[in-house]
């Protein structure tokens, strides 16, 4: 099996895998911490320790999607509302019994040196690996001038960061928010302020629905709500671009900690591509409990064995440089859709998606003969509909009449199979999207003839071309 | 009319079950949710009165239930009744592109059944338009589904229809005729009770039995719907046949859901193997007989019930004998009935009987379901409406017949099949006669 472990993250901080709790309800006390390591995680980010708060009842909500649970997650509660010291006894508990996995404090406290210093103390004193700072958290705190007030604003995010260093001796994370119009800017100004590394995402600022008969929003709090943050697998893409993002600006990029909607070892691999040295999970684990991470862990590994990784250095950051300006793609690239006439089912989803949604060039014309060529030599879709419904059908009453189907070179009827016209088709990859089959339809690279030529290139020649005439 | 006119039955209840329960609502939604909303659906395609079925379905899935019952009343008007007796395997679910997929194909009746199910226990009515300044009127004559549904869907368009029903309760075969753990005979009348509010008007008990009381509904009504149905159940030919203890199969399942018979002991033999036989044969075993042959002259591949109904039986405990032919039917001492049956076999194309073959079976009951006869007497005094090999000769698209007053549906014109079939032809034989009633009088 290859070596899942982390050596050295952010300068000093070692686990036997990248899998972190991240700061949330499931690393709320030290009892759950170890129940955690024991199921496998690799790493903690303790429930955010300051000053004690008082919650709301309730506190979560979340969006279902055609019949699934939890396709986001959205949440308004605050940071730990247990005691500075009890958390920090329980953190020095958990080190001496887990010396191996990592445990990180997150922190949020007044937006003073002292204050900062002092419980920066207290938290290395108690053992931990290293500092989280809260500069993220989007509901409650940041009224107070925490969170992601701070977040918000490089100058403080960068200020904050410099009287930690002053007294850190382990490494100090900034945890960054979202909700602001370029993450880089804030990961900027915490690099300047010395920062040892960072976390990326913090929730999305949400309200995540209404409720339709006592219209009010969820999570609801004696008639009312407030905003929240947004988390879960809706929000995986998000995150994903914000990684990039970061990992890919010279001025930005340190160890990173990636966060936003991990739940299964396919998204962690994701993360790492996009340069992540760790990743965090809360969402999939109050989903489903701290034994996701066996089949992360397990999952990983295989994967890494197919392509010959050894170690998570290996592929960590691959994918950064396959993401580029758009003005520098290859506009001579074409493919086209491709169905397989043995797979396809007849659901002829990609053909209504394809004529509404897309650029009307899948037809169902296999039977009436095949017609290439643009949108008025076709019949549109609802005349296909009105004719299906005027026909007189019946009921095949006599095994004669059931056995009387007749049976095509396909599975599915031949009127039901749909045709790519790829003369028209521009290879969006609408009708690939939508198909319910795997491997139905494929996008295959057509040869053009034509060099690489980006959008870049193509304006640049344009404009030398003009300076030459004039 | 009201179902007050069916005695409840708790032993009839339990003896009829549901065969197939109906979903929870969060059980219906996963199953909405499933379902891939295809374009053109095939099973759209496949039913005879072309249901939007992902319409409905997905209008399940988002919860609105109303907007569902709805879209399959637009198309349907039985569509509670028929989401109990269709044949689906045969017709949406078997179309059902699910098949390619994963083999389990939506559960697109059960579905139905749920929208229909809480419509219904909502009590609203259809809505239809207002009616016409210029009545149009329309005598519905027999009081089946191909009747309903026209008049159903002239209502709906604000035309005045009329049914007229020999019998002393509406629904035709679907109150008498389906089996009771299919669709109940209440829920039957229940939904006609539905197509009443919408202002169809019921005339019970009437038949027309002469050139006169014909010309006074001629007097009455612009044009005609014909929904007769089939005539009685065809005979055996046989000696014996009048014995006590001989009864057809659908005499006994109009007699079980009515209330009529409630137990049967002993032997039973039903004659035939097509889906009404098959009723017959559950129906007895679960009235309570012993033991239930199913005797059939030709072989198992031959018979022309829907292969869902054979394993039925089978589940049933109904024992199947092929290749027998009844011979004759003679009473003991005993008050039993002795069935001479021949075993028969295939000789090139010709079925016969095999010399010393002879076998007769001692039993209680014999239930003839060979089938129903084409309708004769009626139809015959029907001015110029033309009926050939017992079924009246009509457009499969319009129900239009030779006689341009008279338009026709249902088992009548198609020598019988399902309840949606009757439903869409009884649905556009109405369209027809408002588009026929428009240019007329235009």
């Amino acid at each position: 099996m290859p070596d899942m472990s982390i050596r050295g993250f952010a300068g000093t901080i070692n686990c036997p895998n990248p899998f972190w709790l991240a700061s949330a309800p499931p690393t709320n006390c030290g009892e759950q911490i170890m129940r955690a390591f024991d199921a496998g995680w690799g790493g903690a980010v303790w429930k955010t320790i300051g000053e004690p708060v008082t919650n709301v009842s309730s506190r979560y909500s979340a969006t279902d999607w055609n019949g699934q649970r939890i396709m986001g997650f959205n949440n308004i509660e605050l940071i730990s509302d247990r005691p500075v010291d009890v958390n920090l006894r329980e953190m020095a508990e958990v080190k001496k019994r887990y010396p191996k996995h990592a445990v990180i404090a997150s922190l949020m406290v007044a937006s003073n040196r002292e204050s900062w210093h002092d419980i920066v103390a207290r938290s290395e004193d108690a053992g931990a690996d290293g500092l989280e700072l809260n500069f993220g958290c989007p509901h409650g705190m940041s009224e107070r001038g925490m969170g992601s007030a701070v977040g918000q604003v490089p100058e403080y995010a960068q200020m904050i960061t410099e009287w930690v260093k002053e007294k850190a001796r382990t490494p100090v994370l900034v945890k960054l928010t979202p909700n602001i119009s370029d993450i880089r800017t804030v990961a900027r100004a915490a690099k300047r302020g010395g920062a040892d590394g960072l976390s990326a995402i913090n929730t999305i600022n949400s309200i995540t629905g209404i409720d339709l008969d006592t219209l009010t929003p969820r999570p609801n709090v004696d008639g009312k709500s407030s905003h929240g943050g947004y988390c879960g697998p809706a929000v995986k893409p998000i995150a994903l671009n914000m990684v990039q993002q970061i990992m890919a600006d010279p001025e930005a990029a340190l160890p990173l900690s990636g966060i936003g909607g991990i739940g299964s070892w396919r998204d962690a691999a994701e993360f790492i591509l996009l340069g992540c040295g760790t990743v965090q999970v809360c969402t999939a684990a109050m989903h489903y409990g701290y034994r996701i991470v066996e089949d992360m862990a397990e999952g990983l590994g295989n994967w890494m064995l197919t392509k010959g990784f050894n170690t998570i250095e290996d592929f960590r950051g691959l994918s950064i440089p396959r993401v580029t300006e758009w003005k520098h793609l290859n506009l001579n690239f074409k493919i086209v859709a491709r169905i397989n006439e043995q797979k396809c089912i007849g659901c002829d989803l990609c053909h209504i998606a394809c004529w509404d949604g897309a650029h009307q060039c899948i037809h169902l014309d296999r039977v009436s003969g095949p017609v290439n060529g643009h949108v008025e030599l076709h019949p549109i879709p609802a005349m296909r509909e009105a004719e299906s419904r005027s026909a007189v059908v019946e009921t095949p009453v006599t095994r004669k009449e059931r056995e009387a189907a007749v049976q095509g070179p396909y599975p599915t009827p031949l009127a039901r199979i749909p045709r790519v016209d790829e003369t028209e088709c521009v290879g969006c990859n609408l009708c690939s999207l939508v198909c319910p089959v795997d491997e139905c339809i494929t996008m295959v690279r057509v040869d053009t003839g034509l060099p690489p030529e980006t959008w870049d290139e193509r304006t640049r020649g344009a404009s030398c071309t003009t300076q030459t005439q004039s | 009319m009201s179902t007050a006119t069916l005695p409840d039955d708790p032993k009839l209840r339990e003896r009829f079950g549901d065969l197939k329960p109906a979903l929870a609502p969060q059980a219906a939604v996963i199953e909405a949710n499933r379902c891939l909303n295809c374009f053109d659906a095939p099973c759209t395609g496949a039913c005879p009165t072309h249901i939007d079925v992902p319409g409905f379905i997905k209008r399940i899935a988002s919860g609105n239930l109303r907007g569902s019952a709805m879209r399959i009343l637009d198309a349907n008007i039985l569509g509670s009744s028929c989401s109990r007796v269709c044949p689906v395997d045969v017709l949406c679910e078997g179309a059902c592109v699910m098949h390619r997929q994963n083999h389990k194909p939506i559960q697109i009746a059960l579905l139905q059944r749920h929208a229909m199910d809480a419509f219904h226990h909502s009590g609203e009515p259809v809505p239809t338009a207002p009616a016409r300044s210029r009545k149009l009127r329309v005598g519905c004559i027999g009081g089946g589904p191909a009747s309903l549904a026209c008049a159903a869907e002239l209502c709906r368009q604000g035309a005045q229809a009329t049914i007229i029903e020999r019998r002393p309760l509406p629904g035709g075969l679907n109150t008498y005729g389906v089996a009771e753990y299919k669709l109940r005979a209440a829920d039957s009348l229940r939904e006609v009770e539905m197509i009443r509010r919408m202002g169809v008007e019921f005339r019970f008990g009437e038949t027309i039995d002469s050139s006169a009381a014909l010309d006074a509904l001629e007097a009455e009504f612009d044009y005609f719907f014909l929904g007769l149905g089939l005539g009685a159940m065809q005979q055996l030919g046989i000696p014996g046949e009048d014995s006590q203890g001989v009864i057809n199969a659908l005499e006994l399942i109009a007699a079980y859901k009515v209330g009529h018979i409630r137990e049967m002991r002993g032997t039973v033999v039903v004659v035939g193997a097509g889906n009404t036989a098959i009723d017959a044969a559950n129906a007895a075993r679960r009235l309570g007989a012993e033991t239930v042959y199913l005797l059939y002259r030709r072989g198992e591949n031959d018979m022309s019930a829907f292969d869902f109904e054979y394993e039925h039986a089978k589940q049933e405990g109904v024992q199947f004998l092929w290749r027998r032919q009844p011979l004759a039917i003679r009473s003991n001492e005993h008050g039993r009935l002795l069935l001479d049956t021949v075993q028969m076999q295939q000789v090139d194309k010709k079925l016969l009987p095999i010399p010393d073959s002879q076998f007769t079976i001692d039993c209680d009951f014999v239930v003839p379901a060979i089938g129903q006869s084409p309708l004769a007497q009626l139809i015959q005094d029907l001015r110029g409406v033309e009926v050939r090999g017992g079924r009246i000769v009509a457009n499969i698209a319009t129900g239009e017949t030779a006689n341009p007053r008279y338009f026709a549906g249902g088992d009548c014109v198609n020598g019988g099949r399902e309840v949606v079939d009757a439903v869409a032809g009884g649905k556009r034989a109405a369209l027809a006669i408002l588009k026929t009633a428009e240019a007329t009088h235009a």
